[in-house]
């Protein structure tokens, strides 16, 4: 349990908890299990946003990219999360944007700090796109 | 077996399905009833913490005011008001995540049920004392266990560990 709770705080939201932990090296998320070599949280980032940045994107593939994400041991940084809206704005799909953010909200679980930090990150995003938080529309 | 079997079957049917959510409950909510919810083989919607976005939408037969907000959906969102932004989130979800993990009071129930049934067993279990036991025998009656407990130390019953050792036979009491 401790080890998600520092995976969740290292990999998620780095720059707000990594003063408080004092952690150095970053965690790795890929497992060896194919014996390749390890992905850094740079590339794992990099990767989603990616993936939610398509241009293209279809509703399914939102769907499964969000379910999967959701399913990892993290708190996505706000960068996938900002592609992530983008992609919910492509296929004009307001209620999934605000399901992601309370599904984030959710994922942090104990730690309190974690959603606002990416509410305060992702809001000019959220001003941009007309996506009000769950908090603004009343839905907690 | 089989009779059994058949009489399983009448008493779900019979009993359960008014219990269950009826379909013009949820056909009020515009979920696809009956073949569907029942065909695991068709995607359905599902309330899961883990899975945010579901396979299908909560409301899938939209009347024509839904269908006009779903319509300005297209455009920019800055331009919907918060009742449009909620309605359009209730399309596509049943229940939001705080209400998905809120608990019910059903303990409660569970736990009254449990004490009123045990409640039930103390009362046959007080009446089968008071009217259905016979008296319990003379030897237990104060006067005879009196005099048992004299003949035990006159006879001194397990003088080194047991009765007779706890009585002094000098003070002729107790120790």
């Amino acid at each position: 349990m401790f080890r998600a709770a520092v995976r969740l705080s290292v990999s998620g939201a780095r720059s707000l908890t990594r003063p408080q932990l004092g952690l150095t090296a970053p965690l790795v998320q890929r497992c060896y299990a194919h014996g390749g070599k390890l992905e850094s949280d740079e590339e794992f980032d990099a990767r989603w946003v990616t993936y939610f940045n398509k241009a293209d994107i279809d509703a399914w593939e939102l769907r499964k990219g969000m379910n999967t994400l959701i399913g990892y041991d993290l708190v996505p940084e706000p960068k996938i999360l900002e592609a992530a809206l983008r992609a919910c704005r492509r296929l004009n799909d307001l209620a999934s944007a605000i399901r992601i953010l309370e599904a984030v909200k959710d994922k942090s679980g104990p730690h309190k700090k974690i959603y606002p930090y990416l509410i305060q990150e992702l809001r000019p995003t959220l001003e941009e796109l007309g996506i009000s938080t769950p908090e603004e529309l009343g839905m907690d | 077996m089989l009779t059994s079997r058949a009489l399983v079957r009448g008493l779900k049917s019979g009993f359960w399905r008014p219990l269950s959510s009826t379909s013009s409950v949820q056909a009020a909510h515009g979920k696809d009833m009956s073949p569907d919810v029942l065909d695991p083989s068709v995607p359905q919607y599902n309330n899961r913490l883990d899975t945010p976005l579901s396979d299908v939408p909560f409301v899938r037969n939209l009347n024509s005011e839904q269908r006009q907000l779903k319509e300005k959906e297209k455009g920019p969102w800055t331009k919907l008001t918060k009742e449009e932004k909620i309605a359009l989130y209730r399309l596509t979800h049943e229940l939001t995540y705080p209400e998905m993990r809120r608990g019910s009071s059903e303990w409660k129930t569970v736990l009254g049920g449990v004490f009123i049934f045990l409640g039930f067993s103390g009362m046959l279990v007080w009446w089968q004392r008071i009217y259905v036991f016979g008296e319990v025998p003379h030897t237990l009656s104060d006067e005879w266990v009196e005099k048992q407990t004299q003949r035990m130390i006159d006879m001194r019953i397990n003088p080194v560990g047991g009765f007779a050792y706890h009585w002094d036979y000098v003070k002729k009491q107790w120790k």
